[in-house]
């Protein structure tokens, strides 16, 4: 029978409360997930007051305060600050996100709530284990396939075979989308997931490639590819506004074109 | 001290960094039939070359004439003459065939109605030495940087390198001089490694994040410069540090270059646009050192815009919004989410922001690392190579052009490679390492994570990026320098009582910001230090006491060395490459450098 309930050591327990640094009377509260594999216990709850007046905009600006003011154990990546790198998804009130480019005011509810990217093995705090998703992510084999010889110059391509790359290429590899859909939850190992999938397509439709059947032949699984039911919460909460559900539709009409 | 193990490996070359030379450094090493490990901190298209925006000049000439010695005119203008130019020549001549093979990879470049690679103006490139601009820079859009750090990912997946992702380096293994490997910690288990190899190539980036504000990434920590100082190496002419014209104001992002190169333009309070008077020929596509001088003095003598007059504005909004859709897209939407602007309407405010260090470990053309050994400036380090931000080959001299570091990453990635194969036999026996080479990694990493004492790390960090932000600036005098130098020197004393909160081992952030600091602080301090010494004005490094260049006493390279125990900075030189690498092309020499 399917196991409903987490497992004992998973259950997030209640954890400390964290006031303000110097009594600050205007603050926002973070009830951030804390795990520490080496402390051994459970995951739990932490909660800091950040003082508004000294801290920045966004949901990354509290997490660097909280570590750098009031508790310097807090762990979580973070590298561009802008919104390129990919490093910082995290769930954000309930939703996949990057921490540099949300504001942490436009967040609903007294608190921010803010845990690790959803289903994924937890290393430590906010730090998923993101093996398996590259692995997906190589599996693709994401590189340019060409027969030689190579022309002395660049390739050409059109403007408009160029474009189609466009809302392809943008992915950041972040994850959000693939931690967001619950079919990738179930078949996670099986499924490729939607950024997998997404640079496939990018690479299929690109006018330089000359392996589109051998890609096309990869994908052709009962899991890899066809386990997106379009749900949608790819699209959604992609932080770059790509739309990976589109994307894997477009393979999908690939696949039927080849056989008819 | 805890009992620490190491895990071991042997490899014919490890490669410290996954940015784009790393990368193109491991494909080159990979594709000559040698072992090859690339260690990185984040995953490799987290690296900051992913954060370029503008684009990688090479003379395609796909917009019109163009010529690799006018690029090469440009780039010794540019460097205000410290850059050598062998090393220059190599780098211009190299660089069309790099950009077609990133291309043939599948960098998903702009395109020209023909098809071809589509390029645009920036900052100091020009046509017939220096008549006018010219577009000799290639991009994807406003995401040139994205776009090939994760193709040549991709492509090293389909290359034999090996990759350690989320390895933090901790030092050089160093033997009579010669570099004969690295010791790592692996932050998902905590587990130390010993990295033996043939040669070691550093490509780590540059330290921008000694700095309060700047366009960095929060990883851009200098953590090869770092290595190389702790191992009694010299850094080259550190006192240059590049502030990118156009930073947000508030936020340090970066809006490229390549929005002036679009038709974008700086205008004061007075709505003047008032590069014309600065560099009446180029204008806004003068290079960032003078852009970023000129916009500091409007914003001096009360022409700054804002509440209060401290920034200036750069406007797009006279475009048309289809340019700015498909050649502009990126900074578009940083504009809007860091600024609340909205480009086709408004003007983005900005501000001068650190961004790039011309400065880092000296190589020659080939990326080996080279050293000054008695009188022979020129002498190799066996074993160690450097490339890319944390190189100073130098093709920069003492300010960068943009898009000139994109073709450095892929140009000397690629050289490194080319100089691996030629000198290195595969899977050739290597000595055993000893005890005695790394106990000072780990009792280094030991000390740090139970350091108890009562500054937390991120105090210290923030009070070296205020010195640095207000004492080694866009203008520098003799006195903010001292000043600079006093202040650093009492906060390197400081680092004896530094607290880590943090015991464990397992992704502790706390440590690793602390091992990063270090490297920071010995970066700041040989900066600072470089930058009292020289006594001239020179490309990004200009100095109110000292307004002029001076190429009778300075036309050489700084040496800085750094004492670890006392913090005390040394300071040789090293000449300035008053040769070309070719017949081909004869010594540019100096005059005066206008726009």
């Amino acid at each position: 029978m399917a196991e409903l309930a987490l497992p004992k050591n998973s259950v997030v327990k209640a954890g400390k409360h964290w006031p303000a640094p110097g009594g600050a009377k205007a603050v926002k509260s973070f009830r951030i997930y804390r795990y520490d594999p080496e402390a051994g216990g459970n995951p739990r709850w932490d909660t800091y007051d950040v003082p508004v007046d000294a801290v920045g905009p966004m949901v990354l600006d509290a997490l660097i305060y909280i570590k750098n003011t009031i508790d310097p154990t807090l762990a979580f990546r973070r590298s561009c600050r802008e919104g390129v790198c990919g490093s910082c998804a995290m769930n954000i009130g309930g939703r996949n996100t990057l921490a540099c480019t949300h504001g942490w005011a436009e967040v609903p509810g007294k608190a921010v709530q803010i845990s690790p990217l959803p289903h994924m093995a937890v290393v430590k705090d906010l730090i998923p284990d993101l093996t398996i998703f590259y692995a997906q992510y190589a599996s693709i084999e994401p590189w340019l396939h060409t027969t030689p010889p190579e022309p002395a110059n660049e390739w050409k391509q059109s403007e408009s075979d160029r474009e189609k790359l466009d809302g392809l290429y943008e992915c950041i590899l972040c994850a959000c989308c693939s931690t967001s859909c619950p079919s990738y939850w179930w078949n996670g190992d099986r499924y490729l997931g939607p950024a997998a999938l997404l640079h496939a397509y990018r690479w299929l439709i690109d006018s330089r490639d000359e392996a589109t059947g051998e890609r096309l032949d990869a994908l052709e699984d009962p899991f890899k590819l066809y386990r997106c039911h379009t749900i949608m919460n790819c699209a959604q909460v992609c932080p770059k506004g790509l739309n990976p559900a589109k994307a894997i539709a477009e393979v999908k009409k690939m696949m039927v074109d080849r056989v008819i | 001290m805890a009992a620490y193990e190491f895990i071991d490996h042997t490899f014919d070359v490890v490669v410290v960094g996954a940015g784009g030379s790393g990368l193109r450094a491991a494909l080159g090493a990979a594709e000559k039939g040698l072992k090859t490990a690339c260690i990185t901190k984040v995953f490799p298209t987290r690296s900051h070359t992913v954060a370029a925006q503008g684009g990688i000049s090479a003379s395609l000439g796909n917009m019109g004439k163009d010529d690799w010695r006018w690029h090469m005119y440009d780039t010794v203008k540019g460097s205000d003459w410290l850059g050598d130019q062998d090393s220059i020549e190599y780098m211009v001549r190299n660089a069309p065939a790099a950009v077609y093979e990133l291309e043939h990879w599948g960098v998903p470049f702009s395109r020209t109605p023909e098809g071809k690679i589509y390029q645009r103006a920036f900052g100091g490139m020009t046509s017939n030495y220096g008549e006018a601009p010219i577009q000799r820079t290639c991009a994807a859009a406003d995401r040139t940087g994205h776009a090939m750090l994760h193709t040549m990912y991709g492509q090293s997946l389909s290359k034999s390198v090996e990759f350690f992702i989320e390895y933090f380096a901790l030092d050089l293994i160093m033997e009579n001089g010669v570099c004969v490997g690295i010791t790592a910690w692996k932050l998902d288990d905590g587990t130390l490694h010993r990295f033996r190899a043939q040669a070691t190539v550093l490509a780590t980036g540059g330290y921008g994040r000694a700095y309060f504000s700047a366009t960095s990434a929060h990883t851009c920590t200098g953590d090869g410069g770092g290595m190389a100082l702790r191992a009694g190496l010299p850094l080259q002419d550190m006192e240059f540090v590049q502030f990118h014209p156009t930073g947000i104001y508030g936020s340090g992002c970066l809006i490229t270059e390549g929005s002036r190169g679009e038709g974008g333009y700086l205008t004061n309070s007075e709505g003047e646009r008032f590069m014309e008077r600065y560099a009446p020929t180029v204008k806004d596509l003068a290079p960032r050192d003078m852009v970023s001088r000129a916009m500091t003095l409007e914003i001096r003598e009360g022409r700054g815009v804002g509440p209060k007059k401290d920034h200036i504005f750069l406007h797009l909004d006279h475009l048309d919004p289809k340019i700015l859709a498909e050649r502009l897209p990126g900074i578009s939407e940083t504009a809007r989410i860091f600024a609340g602007v909205d480009v086709t309407k408004q003007p983005i405010p900005v501000i001068p922001t650190v961004h790039y260090n011309m400065g880092g470990l000296q190589t020659n053309y080939h990326g080996e690392v080279v050293t000054l050994k008695g009188k022979e400036p020129d002498s190799v380090v066996p074993g160690l190579f450097a490339v890319g931000e944390a190189a100073c080959v130098s093709v920069h001299g003492s300010n960068r052009l943009g898009s000139n570091s994109l073709i450095d990453l892929v140009v000397f990635g690629r050289a490194v490679g080319l100089r691996l194969g030629e000198i290195l036999k595969p899977g050739a026996s290597q000595p055993e390492l000893t005890a005695a080479q790394t106990d000072p990694h780990v009792a280094r990493l030991d000390r740090f994570r139970n350091a108890d004492g009562s500054t937390p790390t991120a105090e210290l960090r923030a009070e070296m990026q205020a010195i640095m932000q207000e004492d080694a600036a866009v203008y520098r005098t003799g006195e903010s320098l001292q000043n600079g130098c006093n202040r650093l020197q009492a906060l390197w004393q400081k680092k004896s009582d530094i607290k880590v909160s943090d015991r464990g081992l397992v992704w502790n952030t706390d440590l690793m910001e602390t091992l990063e600091f270090e490297n920071l602080i010995a970066q700041a301090v040989v900066t600072v230090e470089s930058g009292n010494n020289r006594t001239e004005s020179r490309g990004a490094h200009a100095r109110e006491d000292f307004p002029d260049r001076d190429d009778k006493t300075w036309m050489k390279h700084t040496l800085a060395y750094l004492d670890q125990t006392t913090g005390k900075v040394k300071v040789d030189y090293r000449p300035v490459h008053n040769y070309t690498m070719s017949k081909d092309i004869d010594y540019i020499p100096p005059k005066s450098r206008v726009y």
